[in-house]
C-alpha cells in the first residue's frame, strides 16, 4: 500500500531535469490547507537539490470538503495547456484564500495565460477528466490524504518540514 | 502500532453476519438486501475524528470507482444515528453511515472488530461479492487511514472473477 502506481511520465507536470536522480510526487488539493503548509517546504527543498531534484505534482482535489478544489485544480491544467502550469500553481498556493472562480481568472492573467481561454476550459470541463485521472491514479496509490508525498515512487510518510524531506531525500542521493 | 484488541476480523471464505442497522434516526438498512452486489464495510472508530473524517472524506471521493465495480459502501461506528446525521451532513458524504449503537458495537464483535477497552470498533475493511461472502479484509491501525486501494484491488479481483456457474 505505498508505492507510486502511476509511473511519471511524458503528460505529468515535472520541475526539474527527468535526468535527476531523485522524483518527488506530491498528490495535492490547492484547497488544502496541509498543502498550502507543505508547499513552502517543497520549494525550499527543490532550491536546496537543485538539478538533483524533480518535482511532479498530481491533482488530488478533495472535492466534497473543499468546494473550490476541482474549479482550481481545473485552472491550473487550463494554465498548463498555455503553458503556464507552475506560473499557475505557484499562485494558487499562496493565494489559498482567493480560489473563487472570478480569483480563479485573476491569477491566470497574473500567471501569463489568457484568462478567456481558462474561463473557457472551466465551463467546458475541458480538464475534469485528466484532474479525474490525477485523482484516480492517486487512490491506486494508496494516497489517502493530502498532501501525499512519493519519493522515486516511495511512499514518504515521514514529517513535513524541510529538514525532515531533505533527510529522506539525501539518504538516496 | 496499536495492538490489536479485538478478536479478529473474520476469515475471508465466511458469509458476512447479516445485519438491520439504523442509518438515519427513521431508516435502516439491512445487509442482506443489498445481495447482487458486492458490499463495502468499513468500520470505523468514531465520527468526528481527524483520521475517520480523513478516511470518509477520502472514501465519498471515491465513491464513482466503488459503483463503478456496482459495489455498495457501508460506513459502521458505534456512534448513535443522531450524530451520524450531522457528521454526514458536515462533510457532504454520499452513503450510508450505520450506527452499531445499542447494543453497542453487536455487529462489529460479530465480525471481530470490536476494540473491546476502548469501547469502538477498529478501523476494518471488509468487501463482500454478490452473496454477501467476505473476499477481503483489512485492519489498519486505529490512527492509519488505509485509503482505498485495498478496496479496489478487491473489487477489481471480484469483477475478474468468473461468475458462479459459468465455469465448466
Amino acid at each position: 500500500m505505498s508505492a507510486l502506481a502511476v509511473p511519471v511520465g511524458p503528460d505529468d507536470h515535472a520541475r526539474g531535469p527527468a535526468s535527476a536522480p531523485v522524483t518527488l510526487v506530491e498528490y495535492g488539493d490547492y484547497e488544502c490547507p496541509y498543502c498550502g503548509d507543505a508547499y513552502p517546504v517543497v520549494r525550499a527543498v527543490e532550491r536546496d537539490f537543485g538539478r538533483a531534484l524533480r518535482f511532479v505534482f498530481r491533482n488530488f482535489p478533495l472535492t466534497q470538503a473543499h468546494p473550490h478544489a476541482e474549479h482550481a485544480a481545473e485552472a491550473a491544467e487550463a494554465a498548463g495547456a498555455q503553458g503556464k502550469f507552475w506560473e499557475m500553481h505557484d499562485l494558487l498556493y499562496t493565494h489559498q484564500d482567493t480560489l473563487t472562480d472570478a480569483d480563479l481568472l485573476v491569477h491566470a492573467e497574473s500567471a501569463g495565460a489568457d484568462p478567456a481561454a481558462v474561463r473557457d476550459g472551466l465551463v467546458a470541463h475541458t480538464f475534469a477528466a485528466r484532474v479525474r485521472e490525477d485523482f484516480r491514479g492517486g487512490v491506486r496509490s494508496g494516497v489517502n490524504g493530502t498532501p501525499s508525498f512519493f519519493i522515486n515512487g516511495a511512499r514518504y510518510d515521514g514529517a513535513r518540514d524541510v529538514a525532515s524531506l531533505t533527510e529522506a531525500i539525501a539518504t538516496i542521493l | 502500532m496499536t495492538p490489536l484488541q479485538s478478536t479478529g476480523p473474520l476469515a475471508v471464505g465466511t458469509q458476512a453476519p447479516d445485519f438491520t442497522l439504523h442509518c438515519t434516526p427513521d431508516q435502516t438498512v439491512t445487509l442482506s438486501e443489498l445481495r447482487g452486489h458486492p458490499v463495502v464495510l468499513a468500520f470505523y472508530p468514531a465520527d468526528w475524528s481527524p483520521v475517520c473524517g480523513d478516511q470518509m472524506g477520502l472514501y465519498n471521493e471515491v465513491l464513482p470507482e466503488f459503483h463503478k465495480h456496482g459495489a455498495e459502501l457501508l460506513g459502521i461506528s458505534v456512534d448513535g444515528s443522531w450524530c451520524h446525521a450531522a457528521f454526514a451532513e458536515a462533510r457532504h458524504l454520499h452513503f450510508p453511515l450505520l450506527a452499531d449503537f445499542e447494543p453497542k458495537g453487536a455487529i462489529a464483535k460479530q465480525y471481530g472488530v470490536f476494540r473491546a477497552n476502548d469501547g469502538f470498533t477498529e478501523r476494518a475493511l471488509f468487501v463482500l461479492d454478490k452473496e454477501g461472502v467476505i473476499t477481503w479484509s483489512y485492519v489498519s491501525p486505529v490512527g492509519v487511514n488505509p485509503g482505498a486501494d485495498g478496496i479496489l484491488t478487491a473489487l477489481d479481483d471480484l469483477t475478474a472473477r468468473p461468475a458462479a456457474g459459468a465455469a465448466r
